[in-house]
């Protein structure tokens, strides 16, 4: 069980490969139902079309290593929030270029959006702006940084 | 979705495999990771791969009551015809990143379908797809707001305005829901329609505020559209049926009516600058079939090539 677990945690994003599933916080449980592995999943986002591929990531990964009777389920419950995100996943994404969430989820509130500083991963920066809530991908918006004159990816706050 | 999957040696390494439903999604990246287990001498049958596809709520054996699958349906319908309506924006926005964004809002309205319709064919033994694809007109059940053509940018973003509103309210009621399906799925899909909102909201305000003219369509977008509201928030005999399931729609109107008044104001843009005093609200029986000519014509586009070549797969 410790090895189907490590096993599927190793798996990554396969949007965003510096992450794994496990750093994401989309891997909900591993668990032993009878003699199956059973791993659930939850979508970051409910179109999330990366979703279907971590899925067989998965089941690739831990036939690889020798489990063969694996079972892959999804749940939306409870819903995924940036919040499961680990603190070395988010060290890993600004490593990798993309501003983490910056605060918790569900501090956003009233109808009249306000925006908050977000630091620019390359130089650091807090002189950005957002050029588009939503970016390349479901999770993601775009900043431009206004210091370096970068264009970066920001986790949105889920 | 899946002709991949038929594919000879496939079949023949997966000694047990049944043939590939046709909705498991597939791709080129997948199958080639496919391709390298076999070659690693790794067995994988086409029965560990083939898992249902669809995203389920609380619990995946969970069927739905013939009551929730017809108010999952018309919730799902709302959300994918609006959906199939914003698709056509990419590459026809007014810039980049309104492709990305009204691209990405489709995105979230299809996953919030798909589990939506999902759930409410598990009632009649029907998939997503068939009720996608192979319903005609009157059976859809989406409310006149929804199938409202796209008309120009302001009309999509009024649209989008009092249908991000509407779902927050109502996805935020519905995740209190006594069904835990629904629930869940309402929990899920309110966090992403409160981007929808603040979409919705960031455009009123930069168009009210803009030059005239982006005033002035944006008055012209409100006042065509404004008519579809009172749908939206009207009760029937399945809400009362539905008990703690659902709300009833009319008690989602307060919350509604608080929202839309306070961005009105934020935009400097009071009723009588849009209410045409001649023109009420729609009398819009979409709840029970009965729709606005917009949607015929989608439907035929969204449903020609599942119809053309039945369980064509790619």
């Amino acid at each position: 069980m410790e090895e189907a677990r490590r096993v599927a945690a190793a798996v990554v994003d396969p949007e965003v490969p510096v992450l794994t599933i496990d750093d994401l916080g989309v891997l909900r449980e591993v668990r032993l139902e009878g003699g199956t592995i059973v791993v659930t999943l939850t979508p970051t986002y409910s179109g999330c079309p990366a979703i279907d591929q971590m899925r067989d990531d998965v089941l690739l990964a831990l036939t690889a290593e020798g489990f063969d009777d694996v079972r892959v389920d999804f749940t939306l419950s409870p819903a995924w929030t940036t919040d499961w995100m680990s603190e070395a996943g988010k060290a890993k994404l600004e490593e990798y270029g993309i501003a983490p969430p910056t605060h918790r989820a569900g501090e956003r509130s009233g109808p009249i959006p306000l925006s908050l500083g977000v630091k620019c991963p390359r130089c650091g920066s807090l002189r950005t702006r957002e050029v588009s809530r939503f970016g390349s991908t479901a999770c993601k918006s775009h900043f431009e940084c206004l210091a370096c004159l970068e264009p970066f990816d920001h986790f949105k706050v889920h | 979705m899946n002709a991949q999957l038929n594919d000879a040696e496939l079949a023949e390494s997966a000694k047990a495999a049944q043939p590939a439903p046709a909705t498991t999604k597939r791709d080129a990246a997948s199958i080639a990771a496919l391709h390298e287990a076999e070659a690693a001498d790794v067995h994988v049958s086409v029965d560990d791969v083939d898992l249902a596809a669809e995203l389920t709520g609380a619990d995946a054996s969970t069927m739905a009551s013939p009551d929730v699958a017809e108010y999952a349906m018309r919730l799902g319908d709302d959300a994918l015809i609006l959906s199939q309506r914003l698709g056509w924006w990419i590459s026809r926005a007014p810039e980049l990143e309104e492709d990305m964004a009204l691209g990405n809002i489709a995105l979230d309205l299809l996953g919030h379908a798909r589990s939506l319709l999902h759930y409410a064919g598990t009632a009649t033994g029907r998939s997503e797809d068939d009720l996608a694809y192979w319903r005609d007109e009157h059976e859809f059940r989406c409310a006149w707001l929804f199938e409202q053509p796209n008309g120009d940018f302001a009309h999509t973003i009024a649209r989008g305005l009092i249908a991000a509103i509407y779902m927050q309210e109502l996805y935020t009621a519905l995740s209190a829901s006594t069904d835990a399906s629904l629930a869940a799925i309402a929990a899920k899909s309110v966090k992403e329609v409160a981007y929808h909102r603040d979409h919705a909201v960031q455009w009123t305000l930069r168009l009210a505020g803009g030059t005239e003219e982006s005033r002035a369509r944006m008055l012209v977008a409100l006042t065509d559209t404004w008519p579809y509201i009172d749908e939206l928030f009207r009760d029937d005999e399945l809400h009362e049926r539905l008990g703690d399931a659902a709300p009833l729609p009319s008690s989602l109107r307060a919350g509604f009516d608080e929202i839309w008044s306070a961005v009105l104001a934020e935009a400097e843009i009071a009723e009588a600058d849009f209410v045409n005093p001649k023109i009420g609200q729609s009398s819009g029986g979409g709840r029970f079939g009965n729709h606005s000519t917009h949607l015929g014509p989608l439907l035929a586009e969204m449903q020609v090539l599942a119809r053309r070549h039945p369980g064509a797969t790619w």
